[in-house]
């Protein structure tokens, strides 16, 4: 990811002090290695968990913090550890899942609307007033109500609605980039709509909307462990932070670490995106 | 001038901003010839690259345009938008104002000059690159072959403009519409490029709309000239007859502007009052509230543009008739120029 736009940057000599610089700022450097580390453990959870998430062993329920279940273990006897590792899976995914057709949609939208203007853009106006209105978590709510809980339809619902925010963002650069006369030339060189727009708009316009995904995927992660939470998103027993939050929630009092490890871990990933976001807005912004 | 690749004849064009009528372009006409250079000269806001963009077919996508584009014999206005498509570019090029922002700044200049290339032949690959480096080259930037890789910000300003020539000829078109080429550059820079526009031009028969409010600029470079003023053309002609013997007195007041022999320390002279808002145009000649030779007549009715011979056409009831000394004299006493101007009309 970071790669990527390190190298659409306008200036390939420049690239690797761009690179260097990136390592020298200590706060986009721990964003990269939570995010590094949170990304293997999504990927390959079951070499780090020491057991099965889902493993009920009865003799062994709610126990305290020990060497063989370092978060303890659950009502069912589960090991509190592992469900946190595991859940890793399900919540990085939303971190993409949540964001990545939010994004595509409204790059293309805000970039057509920005470009064309118009009624087209008149409408989309109303429909983001309309959207930005509301606050995000309720409609979302109201949106997965409709559709039933689940993890398909919480990104559905998520998808519905942040789509919105990219391409207000989209279009609002995408008109800045129009005023260069780059846009202009184009045109008048005999390319066609298309051509300007995705590939000389697109790439120039992009920036501040790959900043913003990196914080929307910390927010996706804090909404899709609140949908968690609130039984509107992944259901038990699938092991997802909300929902682990949600199951210690009877025991906070005995066993505060159940609701407590999971919590770490939202806060944990949340940190990181913003931290890469942080880092990419100070990299790519446009310095003299 | 036997015969003009390009004819415009009676070209409007009118914005509509929030249910104000803009006629920004009124009735304006013109021919370029093969290898023509064409100077269009006015202040700004008086259409003169509203003129550019309604010929290549870009105003119509936000105003109104009538009257007849006829290029090479075919009328562009009726063509489709992808029929204008291969025009522009291939045709019909066109560069700009600001080198600075002309360019994309996150591909190479490379990768922008071949952009075109494929866009409009049938070069292969490596055709294009060859074409690329000799179209560098002609335009004068050393070293062309090693500057391919190179992205915008690496270049200077003139360079830039430079490149944004090399792009603009590299398919070869038969017309190049100029528009402020050499505005945001410095003046030993300007007459480079100038040069470089003229010298091309020549090399490939090639005709030139140069739009400039500059008259040093038209007086160097330009075959004929044509004076715009609220969206309309005022006077045109054969430069070399309209700056020595300007005889509309908006072209007066332009020449007289041009800060030449001026003493030092004098003021500058400069045309009375500021041109009219678009959305007001009086009734009658757009410049009588400013013309120090106004009569009722000018107030009432306006002035067509009409032949007066030798290939000039003019658009005044009471034409400036001096035509030797003018701008000279009226240049010895800036301040005074009106009135030096209706005394050796009379």
């Amino acid at each position: 990811m970071s790669e990527v736009t390190v190298n659409s940057t306008p200036n390939a000599p420049k690239r690797m002090t761009r690179a260097r610089l990136a390592l020298a700022k200590p706060g986009f450097l721990l964003g990269c290695v939570i995010i590094g580390i949170s990304t293997l453990l999504a990927l390959f959870p079951q070499v780090f968990a020491p057991y099965d998430p889902n493993f009920i062993d009865y003799l062994a329920v709610r126990q305290p913090p020990s060497w063989a279940h370092p978060f303890g273990t659950d009502s069912l006897g589960r090991d509190a550890f592992s469900r946190v590792i595991h859940a890793y899976s399900v919540n990085m995914q939303m971190a993409v899942l949540a964001t990545v057709f939010a994004l595509v949609i409204g790059v293309v939208v805000g970039a057509l609307v920005g470009y064309y203007r118009g009624i087209a853009d008149m409408i989309f106006g109303r429909v983001v007033d309309a959207v930005i209105t509301f606050p995000f978590l309720v409609l979302v709510i109201a949106v997965v109500a409709v559709l039933g809980p689940g993890l398909i339809n919480m990104y559905i619902a998520i998808t519905m609605v942040g789509w919105v925010y990219y391409a207000r963002l989209m279009r609002a650069e995408v008109i800045a980039q129009m005023g260069n006369d780059y846009a202009a030339a184009g045109l008048v060189m005999g390319y066609s709509d298309r051509r300007i727009i995705f590939r000389h708009l697109l790439p120039n316009a992009i920036t501040p909307v790959v900043i913003y995904w990196m914080t929307d995927m910390a927010l996706a992660i804090l909404l899709g462990s609140s949908l968690g939470y609130l039984g509107l998103g992944a259901q038990p027993p699938q092991a997802e932070w909300g929902v682990l939050i949600a199951e210690g929630r009877n025991f906070i009092t005995t066993a505060w670490w159940l609701s407590l490890m999971p919590g770490i871990a939202i806060v944990l990933t949340g940190l990181g995106f913003s931290l890469i976001g942080d880092g990419l807005a100070d990299l790519l912004r446009p310095r003299g | 001038m036997s015969n003009p690749i390009l004819e415009v004849q009676g070209l409007s064009t009118t914005f509509h901003r929030g249910g104000v009528t803009l006629p920004a372009l009124r009735d304006v006409s013109f021919n370029v010839g093969k290898g023509e250079v064409l100077g269009l000269v006015g202040e700004s806001g008086s259409g003169k690259s509203v003129t550019l963009r309604s010929v290549l077919g870009l105003a119509r996508r936000y105003g109104e345009v009538t009257g007849q584009v006829r290029w090479q014999g075919q009328d562009l206005t009726g063509l489709s938008e992808r029929e204008m498509r291969h025009i522009r570019g291939r045709e019909i090029a066109m560069i700009f104002q600001e080198p600075m922002t002309s360019l994309n700044p996150l591909l190479t200049v490379g990768r922008q000059l071949t952009e075109t290339l494929k866009a409009h032949t049938d070069l292969n690959r490596r055709a294009r690159k060859d074409r690329a480096i000799e179209m560098l080259d002609l335009v004068g930037i050393p070293a062309a072959a090693s500057r391919l890789s190179d992205y915008p910000h690496q270049f200077s300003g003139g360079m830039r403009q430079r490149v944004m020539i090399a792009i603009a000829l590299a398919v070869g078109p038969q017309l190049l519409l100029a528009d402020e080429p050499t505005t945001a550059l410095d003046v030993t820079i300007q007459a480079q490029i100038l040069d470089l526009i003229l010298k091309l031009s020549q090399d490939m028969d090639m005709g030139v709309i140069l739009v400039t409010h500059d008259l040093g600029v038209v007086a160097q470079t330009c075959d004929r000239v044509a004076v715009m003023y609220a969206g309309r053309i005022v006077e045109q002609g054969a430069v070399r007859q309209v700056l020595k013997g300007p005889r509309h007195p908006y072209t007066v007041g332009l020449m007289q502007s041009v800060p030449e022999g001026v003493a030092p320390r004098t003021q500058l002279y400069s045309v009375p009052g500021t041109p009219p808002s678009l959305a007001a145009l009086p009734q009658g000649c757009a410049f009588a509230p400013r013309c120090a030779f106004v009569s009722a007549a000018c107030a009432a009715k306006r002035p067509e543009l009409e032949s007066v011979g030798e290939g000039r056409e003019l658009a005044c009831f009471h034409p400036v008739e001096a035509l030797d000394g003018v701008a000279s004299k009226a240049g010895a006493h800036p301040a005074s120029s009106p009135h030096m101007t209706e005394e050796s009309a009379a």
